[in-house]
C-alpha cells in the first residue's frame, strides 16, 4: 500500500496499463478496524465487571464478516472505488455499535434497580447494520453507472418532496416523536423519510443545476457587479429551497432544514465557482433565523439553552440536556475515563443526537478528535472522488454528498459541544437509528460508485465508449500533415 | 481489572484509534502520488522536478500525458496511451468539456505512428492549435496549446 506504484504518467503509457484497484489496502484497513471496535468491546466488558468470554471474539469476527461481504461486493461492482471510504464508515459504525451496547448496560442496571423492563438497543442497532449493508449492496449493483441518475432527477425531487411532506401530512399519533413530526411509524417500525429525502433532493438539484448550468454562468443583467442570473432559471431553486424549508419548519424539524439549506447553497456555488453565491444565499438564511426565532417558541428556548444552559437548566425543555452533555466531556477530559468506566447513560438522548458527549465522556478529547477526524478523512475521500471525476453531475453529486457528511457531523457535534444551538440530528454512522443508517448507507454506495468512475481507466467500461468509437473515431478521416 | 491494566489498556485504545488515522492518512498520501487516469495537479515529485529541466529543448520526447492548463478543467491531466482521446460536451468524451462555447464532440487527438494528431470533429466555433484553425489534422508538437472554447489543453512529456 505505501509504493507509490506507477507514479509517473511515463510508464502509464500503452495498452495494458493497469491500475492498481488498492482493494487489498480496504481489507487491510477492515481488519484494523476490526482490531479496534474488538478491543473496544473488551474494554467495555472489562471495565463493566462483566465476564470477558470468548464470545467477544466471535462479535468481531462476525462485524468483520459482515463488512468482508460488502468488500467482496466492492471488489466486484465496483473496483476502482475508494480503499478508504469503507473503513471509514465500518470504524465508525462499530464505535456507534459498541457505545450503544454500552449505554444498554447501563440502562439495564438501572432498570433494574427501578423494576421496570428494558429492551436493549444494540441488537436492534445490529440488525439496522445488516439491512443497512445490504442496501449498500443493492445500490452498487443496481446503479452501474451514477450518470443514469440524472435520467430519474425529476423522479426523485417529486419523491424527495413527498418523503419530506409525507409525516407532515400523517396525523400526529403516526409521525410525532418528541416534538419533531418526522416519523412515520407502522407498528413497531419507525422510518424517517427525511433522511433519505435529503439524498433524492440532492440528487435533483445536483441534476438540475448540471442542466442549467450554462445559464447560471453566462446569462443574466450585472447589477452591483454581480451578474444575477435570470429568474426563471433561479426560481425552481428557489422556490425548492423555500418549500423543502416551509416543510421542515412546519415539521419542526431545524437540524434537517439547516442540512438541506447548506447543501443547496454549496450544491450551486460547487456549480457557479462564485463565492458571491454563498453570501446572496446567507442574506435569507439570516433572514430565516430571525423569523424562526420570532415565530418558534422552540427555537428562542435552544437559543437560550446554547447561551446558558444552567441558567434554564431546570425548565421543561431547558438546558438540562446541553448541560449534561456538558458534564459528560468534562468528566471525560482530554483522555476519557475509560470505555465502560464513565456514565454517559446520564446525559438524555445519550445513543442518538447526544452520542458525541457519551464518546467523549468515555474516550476523552483524544478519542473524539480522531473519530473527528475519521470523519474528516471520509468527507475528504468523497471530495476527492468529486473532483476527479470527468462528469460535472457527478462532482456535484459526490461534493454535495460528501458535504452533507460534513455538514451533519458540524450540526450534531457543534450542537453537542455547545458551538451553535442544539438542533435535533444524528451523527451519522455513529447514533442508533435505523433510517439515519439506512440511509447514510446509500450515500456512501453512491460515493464509492463516483470514486469507482474518476478512478477507472478512461475507455475501458464505459457504456458507450465501445459502441460510440465505431461511427466516429474510427470514420475514413485522411491524416494530411499540413505544410509548415 | 488491576489498575495498571485498566490504564494501560485505556491508553492503548486511544492509540489504536489515532494509528487507524495515520495508516488513512497515509494511504491518502501514497495515493496522492498513485496513477489514475485523470488527476489533479499536485506538488512535483522528485521525479516530476527533474524531468522539466531535460525537456528544455523540445525534441525527441514524447508527450505521455495531457494536461488541460486553462479553463473550467484546468490542472486535469490524462495519461496517454495509444486510444484516442474525444474531447466535447459529451458524456461519454475522454475530457468532458462543461462548457458554453465547445461543441458535443469537439475534437479527436488521436496517435499516428509516434506523433499525435488532432482533429476537428465539426465543431461549431472551432479548434486552434496555437494560433492556426484546425481544419484537416494537425501533428501536435509537445506544449503547443489546443484551443477548444474556453478550454486550453497541452501535451506534456
Amino acid at each position: 500500500m505505501s509504493s507509490p506504484v506507477d507514479t509517473s504518467p511515463g510508464t502509464g503509457s500503452g495498452p495494458t496499463r493497469k491500475l492498481p484497484t488498492r482493494r487489498g489496502t480496504e481489507l487491510l484497513m477492515l481488519a484494523f478496524a476490526t482490531v479496534i471496535i474488538t478491543f473496544a468491546l473488551m474494554l467495555v466488558d472489562a471495565n463493566q465487571g462483566q465476564e470477558l468470554t470468548l464470545s467477544i471474539v466471535w462479535y468481531g469476527l462476525s462485524y468483520l464478516g459482515v463488512f468482508t461481504v460488502a468488500h467482496v461486493a466492492v471488489r466486484y461492482f465496483a473496483p476502482y472505488a475508494d480503499p478508504l471510504i469503507l473503513p471509514c464508515v465500518a470504524l465508525l459504525n462499530g464505535i456507534g455499535l459498541v457505545m450503544i451496547y454500552r449505554i444498554d448496560l447501563a440502562s439495564a442496571e438501572r432498570a433494574a434497580q427501578q423494576d421496570i423492563a428494558f429492551t436493549p438497543d444494540a441488537p436492534r442497532q445490529v440488525v439496522w447494520t445488516v439491512i443497512a449493508l445490504a442496501l449498500f449492496l443493492a445500490v452498487l449493483v443496481l446503479i452501474k453507472d451514477h450518470r443514469t441518475l440524472t435520467r430519474y432527477a425529476y423522479t426523485c425531487g417529486l419523491l424527495g418532496f413527498f418523503a419530506l411532506a409525507l409525516p407532515g401530512l400523517l396525523p400526529a399519533s403516526v409521525s410525532e416523536v418528541n416534538g419533531a413530526k418526522v416519523w412515520v411509524r407502522i407498528g413497531p417500525l419507525g422510518l424517517q423519510p427525511g433522511e433519505f429525502a435529503k439524498i433524492l433532493l440532492l440528487i435533483f438539484f445536483a441534476a438540475f443545476l448540471v442542466s442549467k448550468r450554462d445559464l447560471f454562468m453566462s446569462a443574466g443583467k450585472r447589477v452591483l457587479g454581480i451578474e444575477w442570473p435570470r429568474p426563471r432559471d433561479l426560481g425552481p431553486i428557489v422556490l425548492a429551497t423555500g418549500a423543502a424549508l416551509a416543510i421542515f419548519v412546519l415539521l419542526k424539524d431545524l437540524g434537517q432544514a439547516l442540512l438541506l439549506f447548506g447543501m443547496v447553497l454549496m450544491l450551486i456555488y460547487v456549480a457557479t465557482e462564485r463565492a458571491i453565491w454563498i453570501f446572496v444565499g446567507l442574506v435569507p438564511f439570516a433572514a430565516g433565523c430571525v423569523i424562526a426565532y420570532n415565530l418558534f417558541t422552540h427555537v428562542q428556548q435552544r437559543t437560550r439553552n446554547w447561551l446558558d444552559p444552567l441558567a434554564t437548566y431546570d425548565e421543561p425543555g431547558g438546558g438540562y440536556q446541553n448541560a449534561q452533555a456538558l458534564f459528560g466531556l468534562g468528566t471525560g477530559g482530554v483522555a476519557g475515563t475509560g470505555l465502560g468506566a464513565g456514565r454517559p447513560e446520564m446525559v438524555p438522548l445519550s445513543k442518538t443526537d447526544f452520542i458525541a458527549a457519551a464518546i467523549g465522556e468515555e474516550i476523552g478529547f483524544i478519542g473524539l478528535a480522531s473519530v473527528l477526524m475519521v470523519y474528516l478523512i471520509l468527507a475528504m475521500r468523497g471530495m476527492r472522488g468529486a473532483l476527479a471525476v470527468r462528469d460535472t453531475f457527478g462532482k456535484l453529486l459526490g461534493g454535495g454528498l460528501a458535504f452533507a457528511i460534513t455538514m451533519q457531523v458540524f450540526v450534531v457535534v457543534g450542537g453537542v459541544t455547545s458551538l451553535i444551538p442544539m438542533t435535533g440530528m444524528t451523527a451519522p454512522f455513529l447514533s442508533y437509528g435505523g433510517s439515519s443508517l439506512l440511509a447514510n448507507y446509500i450515500l456512501v454506495a453512491l460515493l464509492l460508485r463516483i470514486s469507482d468512475a474518476a478512478r477507472r481507466p478512461q475507455q475501458g467500461g464505459r457504456p458507450r465508449g465501445e459502441q460510440q468509437k465505431t461511427p466516429l473515431s474510427d470514420t475514413g478521416t485522411v491524416l494530411v500533415e499540413r505544410p509548415s | 481489572m488491576p489498575e495498571l491494566v485498566v490504564q494501560l489498556t485505556r491508553a492503548g485504545f486511544l492509540a489504536l484509534l489515532w494509528l487507524f488515522v495515520l495508516a488513512a492518512l497515509r494511504v491518502v498520501r501514497s495515493d496522492l502520488y498513485a496513477a489514475s487516469g485523470v488527476r489533479t495537479e499536485l506538488p512535483p515529485s522528485k521525479r516530476d522536478k527533474k524531468q522539466p529541466k531535460s525537456r528544455g529543448g523540445g525534441g525527441g520526447k514524447q508527450p505521455r500525458q495531457l494536461i488541460v492548463t486553462h479553463g473550467a478543467l484546468a490542472g486535469t491531466r490524462i495519461a496517454l496511451d495509444d486510444r484516442p482521446i474525444l474531447i466535447g460536451r459529451a458524456d461519454d468524451s475522454t475530457l468532458v468539456l462543461d462548457d458554453d462555447y465547445a461543441s458535443t464532440r469537439h475534437a479527436r487527438l488521436s496517435m499516428r505512428g509516434s506523433d499525435w494528431y488532432v482533429e476537428d470533429l465539426g465543431s461549431t466555433n472551432g479548434t486552434y492549435l496555437d494560433r492556426a484553425k484546425v481544419t484537416a489534422p494537425l501533428r501536435v508538437p509537445l506544449g503547443v496549446p489546443i484551443r477548444i472554447g474556453k478550454t486550453v489543453i497541452e501535451l506534456r512529456p
